[in-house]
């Protein structure tokens, strides 16, 4: 199908597109990489009288190390976060992630400020952001706010950004000593969207998991962390007996969905399968 | 109400300006206002990769960019890619593993595969089918395109 007509908007400056945000209101979208917004466009899911085209917007597609952290920009696009020895050094959580998300021809366009303010519950970077404990940074009219990462997912497709509020960063505090990541995720066909995926962070010494944080993607309306199971794991060595107990620990943690693609009971065993491969790689 | 705007870009090769309409795709634009039909519409929501071009050098889904955000931007198509002979082997390769039944994914096949060769010369067969996932063959065509990517990344190599 095609999209039915709107209004096209190619605000030079922030303030410009704030402006514009608020003159349309409800009835403007902003076009961030366009890779989840065109396809609704074109299925007519989404109908806007006017789109407001960020993608030129000065100075946010910059990745860098400042005093609070990592910051991405938000209109750092996929492709650009994967190939950063900034990510790969100072996030590699996120970095391992990239590849998985959809593919090379999305990634080039998708944005990370679009794939956090879409909130799809399937995504990869939110679950990395949520198991990072990652800020995401928004800006509207005269105001400037950093949200803590879990308060900004409230549910399928919703965020706690405000009517008029953009995206323009998130930021991660870098790796600390000890602590590996792994990213890892089950699709029945690469680039596909995960059945289940988890992004794990966490502290080792001496093959003990000091801390662990883990969050799934997939598996609820927005990005789960296991609570029961990082205890679970916390302060042990993570042999076998270890690994099997965490893995029933996310019988309570996780209440996954059931659809056309997996069922239940095959989402939580997914999830067993990927809590014990990324705990091996982590303590390995 | 008119909301055509004009843009400029490169296609190709060749400087375009045209007024177009802000709801139409790259890949319609290419098709109707310039009539290079090498561009494919399959699925119009950016799972079925018929519709790859090159913007700005990295491989997009033309159904997924509107033609109003090439403005300044330089695209290029299969007609362009095979005009200048970059795919040249790569379509031979094609033909003779006989990858291509209908024809209609080819296009965007060739695409895909050169991005990936020009990134990874060395690509595996794994690498090669993890880059096409994106690429459907309704033909179902998958091992034959599989081989003619890497008998030319052979190819590639040993030249």
């Amino acid at each position: 199908m095609k999209p039915v007509p709107f209004a096209y908007h190619r605000p030079a400056s922030l303030d410009e597109a704030l402006a514009l945000m608020e003159r349309y209101g409800a009835d403007g979208r902003v076009l961030a990489g366009g890779q989840s917004l065109v396809p609704a466009l074109n299925m007519r899911l989404a109908a806007p009288a006017a789109l407001i085209d960020i993608n030129r917007l000065p100075g946010l597609d910059g990745i860098s190390l400042e005093p609070e952290g990592l910051v991405i920009g938000a209109l750092a696009r996929h492709e650009a976060v994967e190939a950063s020895p900034l990510v790969a050094r100072h996030a590699p959580l996120i970095a391992q992630a990239m590849p998985h998300v959809g593919h090379r021809a999305i990634r080039t366009r998708g944005t990370v400020g679009g794939t956090v303010a879409l909130a799809d519950p399937a995504a990869e970077l939110p679950a990395c952001l949520v198991a990072l404990d990652a800020i995401v940074r928004v800006t509207g009219r005269g105001s400037r706010r950093d949200i803590p990462v879990q308060r900004f997912f409230r549910g399928i497709y919703t965020t706690d950004l405000a009517p008029g509020e953009i995206v323009t960063a998130v930021v991660a505090l870098p790796i600390g000593p000890g602590w590996r990541s792994r990213f890892t995720e089950l699709a029945r066909r690469h680039g596909d969207y995960a059945l289940v995926g988890l992004a794990a962070h966490c502290r080792v010494e001496g093959g003990v998991i000091r801390e662990a944080r883990l969050a799934f993607c997939g598996v609820g309306a927005t990005p789960v962390r296991a609570s029961r199971a990082e205890a679970t794991l916390s302060g042990r060595r993570p042999d076998a007996d270890v690994v099997a107990e965490a893995g029933r620990a996310l019988d309570a943690d996780l209440d996954p969905p059931g659809d056309v693609h997996a069922s239940p009971a095959l989402r939580r065993h997914l999830a067993r399968v990927l809590l014990a491969r990324a705990v091996a790689q982590i303590v390995t | 109400m008119d909301l055509a705007i004009q843009i400029s870009l490169t296609v190709n090769g060749v400087a375009v300006s045209r007024r177009v309409e802000p709801r139409q795709s790259l890949v319609d634009f290419l098709r109707y206002g310039l009539e290079l039909t090498g561009s494919h519409v399959g699925c119009e929501h950016g799972v079925c990769g018929a519709c790859t071009v090159r913007v700005d050098g990295a491989i997009a889904r033309g159904c997924l960019m509107l033609a109003v955000q090439c403005d300044g931007c330089r695209v290029e198509t299969i007609e362009g890619v095979a005009g200048t002979g970059e795919v040249f082997d790569l379509q031979q390769a094609f033909a003779q593993e006989n990858a291509l039944q209908c024809g209609f994914c080819t296009p965007g096949m060739l695409l895909t595969a050169q991005d990936l060769l020009a990134r990874k010369p060395a690509a595996s067969a794994q690498e090669i089918r993890e880059a096409l996932s994106g690429n459907y063959c309704r033909c179902t065509g998958y091992h034959a395109i599989v081989e003619a990517v890497r008998k030319t990344a052979e190819a590639r190599g040993r030249a």
